[in-house]
């Protein structure tokens, strides 16, 4: 009688176990695709800036002959948007934001490049990618914060030590970034 | 209350009100099987109605309620900032781009339909585009976002079947009360039991309609919520909703109570003393700026 009631708890105690294995490794596979994923999405509006830079150097070049170091600047910084590491990529990215920011202030001194239909489209494009830039950094950001407290909290921990789980790192934003984002809870 | 807090409080009054239905609909099943020789029939066929007119509205209610408002499809580059403002959200809520619609319309509105986010859209009226700026323009996008996001169209789907089953079963019973045969109608406690299953088969009906109204009006706070959370910036909605609420023209196209519970706003400006509010499938529009700026 008595072994059978330890045996009833042993064996249920083992299966609340493998229930519990089974379900935190799959919510870890599904943080670590969601991460992935969202890396893609940024990936993805990386490029496209990366493809929309030179045609805005193109429309403005002509009125801008004072800026012309901001016009270099920029097409230097933009191959570093598609190569490196996620820290050299996002670096890049906030340095093209506030080179963007300048040329279109400073455009605000040109009526005529003001009235062009094609830097008008060319400003639209940019800043919605740049606003998509940054959900999609805010997404990834809040994924890699929901992995990494599961890996580094008990019990999780250890299932994802034991199937080799690597906390993620943030996509950062700079100083000078933050204060322009709009974080107010 | 944080955001958090207010996402997963609402969630939890949505549980508790469809255990209230379930409750309802169980109690109305007990009382039908008690009074009745073989309730199953009728209740199999009560069945069978709400399931085929919940597979029709799955189906093609998105289809039909586009119609219904001569809703076309948003094209660059005239709608290029309504597109990637809904194209931004949408990353940031992690789901695939939902198909943007725009109405002619002067009164701001703005809903969302589909039964899963793969099949989504969003529709907002002229009017909206016209008044909102880019953040609370946002703010309204990410609200629609969220309710897609919660699947809160499936969600009142569920919710208007359960009403459809309710009200079906104690209008059976109504009529079988009145016309039907009955066991144990001789001693007392089959009286009782008629008279209760009366009192049930008249109140059920209007219970079920509070209960569905106070689960979308709990859905739409738990959108504010949650949009909030996907533009960290809960003053843009709220000052959307102050605007929203300075329009007093009621739509003109092709809105009615059917699809009221899908708009950002009640289309009939619904908005006023208590008794009315118990039968809004809105919150007061005051209190949910009062919420948002509280985040």
């Amino acid at each position: 009688m008595a072994i059978n009631i330890v045996l009833w708890i042993i064996s249920s105690v083992v299966i609340v176990g493998i229930l519990y294995i089974v379900l935190t490794y799959n919510v870890l596979i599904k943080l670590k695709n969601r991460i992935e994923n969202s890396w893609a999405q940024i990936d993805v509006q990386l490029k496209r800036r990366y493809d929309l830079i030179p045609n805005l150097v193109e429309t403005v070049k002509g009125y801008m002959k004072h800026e012309k170091t901001v016009l270099t600047e920029i097409t230097k910084t933009r191959s570093a948007l598609i190569k490196g590491d996620l820290r050299s990529r996002a670096q890049a990215s906030n340095q093209i934001t506030e080179a963007l920011k300048t040329i279109f202030a400073v455009a605000e001194n040109y009526p005529q490049l003001k009235a062009s239909k094609n830097f008008l489209h060319l400003q639209e494009e940019l800043s919605g990618t740049e606003s998509k830039i940054a959900y999609a950094r805010q997404f990834y950001n809040d994924s890699v914060l929901v992995l990494n407290q599961k890996i580094q909290s008990f019990p999780s921990n250890m299932i994802a030590n034991m199937f080799g789980f690597k906390e993620k790192e943030y996509f950062e934003v700079q100083e000078a970034e933050k204060k322009l984002v709009k974080v107010k809870f | 209350m944080g955001t958090y807090e207010e996402i997963s409080s609402n969630k939890r009054k949505s549980l508790l009100l469809i255990f209230l239905f379930i409750v309802v609909i169980v109690l109305l099943g007990y009382v039908f099987g008690l009074l009745f020789f073989n309730p199953f029939i009728g209740l199999f066929f009560a069945f069978f109605i709400s399931v085929i007119m919940t597979l029709i509205s799955i189906f093609s209610g998105d289809k039909i309620m586009l119609k219904m408002f001569g809703a076309e499809e948003a094209i660059k580059p005239k709608h290029t900032n309504l597109i990637n403002t809904v194209e931004g959200l949408a990353i940031a809520a992690g789901i695939p781009k939902p198909k943007i619609y725009v109405i002619k319309e002067d009164s701001p509105n703005a809903f969302a339909t589909g039964y899963k986010p793969d099949k989504a859209s969003i529709t907002v009226t002229t009017g909206l585009l016209k008044i909102m700026n880019k953040a609370e323009l946002e703010g309204v996008i990410a609200h629609e976002m969220s309710h897609i996001k919660n699947y809160d169209i499936r969600f009142m789907l569920l919710v208007a079947t359960l009403v459809g089953i309710s009200v079906l079963i104690s209008d059976l019973l109504l009529r079988s009360l009145w016309w039907g045969r009955y066991q144990r109608n001789r001693d007392r406690i089959g009286f009782y039991l008629i008279i209760i299953g009366l009192i049930l088969a008249i109140l059920t009906p209007i219970i079920v309609q509070l209960i569905k109204f106070a689960v979308s009006r709990q859905r739409e706070f738990l959108a504010d919520a949650s949009g909030a959370l996907l533009t960290r910036y809960p003053k843009g909605l709220a000052e959307a909703l102050r605007k929203i609420k300075a329009d007093k023209e009621p739509m003109v196209n092709g809105a009615n109570r059917a699809v009221s519970h899908l708009l950002i706003a009640d289309p009939m400006r619904l908005i006023g003393d208590n008794i009315k509010h118990w039968f809004s499938t809105h919150p007061p529009l005051g209190e949910r700026i009062r919420r948002l700026e509280s985040m």
